[in-house]
């Protein structure tokens, strides 16, 4: 279902069109649910955390500059109501996130022939195209996603689950490019590794 | 560059922010380690399959409240 741009949405919504708050509830209800998972731990809140970020959206409406997309609007209405129950801080990475992603021992050490390099390639896995069709592999992923540091989730549940860009990420977020990419880096190479493990039969390091 | 280097340049160079000397020696590396090779395509899955996750739903219930409640909004 194609949405109305912008301009056309939110003038309907000022004019309390009631079909048109339905459209944007439809569409957009499920990706924030995703990303209020990705800060509260239990459904029933997430749950709550989007009917909250609605009825503001619903009181905010009017007030709404076009600065930013609409999209954008809500789903930072959704981080902001979503931190506020946890007071958590986005804006620094701790040194903890800043090492290596993938383990140092599978490349050569100073004294190996090829110092850096794979000792071993990682292992080809089943057929990529089909991994992501199989809902076995799925439920792997999202398991994966759910180990995750919080701040890790939420930016790649917001990327890669959501598909949103960078410059949409950092926005919502307010954060900075730099601090984004680390943290979709390590959520990203984490989530490869338990695939890896899962499709070689091996073990991930926590 | 090697192999350590390479995968931690992954996310910036699928993110096309590389600069165009690191990128060009990434794209070298690329193009002569198959590990490599692998690795950064297990990268892209990873990303296809997150992508790739079920919808989630707002319960039936709470869709409804917020309708009521929008239609009780007047300006
Ligand atoms: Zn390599």
């Amino acid at each position: 279902m194609e949405l109305p741009g912008d301009e056309e949405l939110v003038a309907r919504l000022r004019a309390r069109d009631e079909a048109a708050f339905a459209l944007v509830l439809d569409s957009w209800s499920g990706g924030l649910l995703r990303l209020a998972r990705s800060f509260v731990s239990t459904g029933e809140s997430a749950a709550e955390v989007v009917q909250d970020t609605w009825l503001a959206v619903i009181k905010g409406i009017d007030g709404f500059e076009g600065r930013s997309s609409l999209k954008t609007w809500v789903f930072r209405i959704l981080v902001n109501t979503a931190k506020r129950r946890g007071k958590r801080e986005y804006r620094t990475i701790p040194a903890s996130d800043l090492g290596p992603t993938v383990d140092p021992a599978k490349f050569g050490g100073p004294g190996d022939p090829f110092p850096g390099h794979w000792l071993e390639y990682p292992a080809p896995w089943p057929g990529p195209e089909h991994a992501a069709l199989d809902g076995e592999v799925r439920a792997e992923v999202a398991a994966a996603l759910a180990d995750l540091p919080e701040r890790q989730r939420v930016v790649l549940t917001l990327r890669d689950v959501e598909g949103y860009d960078s410059a949409e990420v950092c926005a919502i977020l307010e954060i900075s490019a730099a601090n984004q990419r680390v943290l979709l880096h390590r959520a990203r190479a984490f989530v490869r590794g338990r695939l890896d493990a899962y499709f070689t039969g091996g073990e991930v390091a926590p | 560059m090697n192999c350590e280097q390479f995968v931690e340049q992954v996310t910036a160079f699928l993110d096309g922010v590389m600069d165009p000397a690191s990128e060009r020696r990434f794209v070298d590396h690329l193009a002569e380690c198959d590990g490599c090779g692998r690795y950064l395509d297990q990268v892209r899955a990873t990303v296809r399959t997150l992508g790739d996750l079920p919808p989630e739903n707002l319960p039936p219930e709470a869709r409804e409240s917020l309708l009521a409640a929008f239609r009780r909004t007047d300006v």
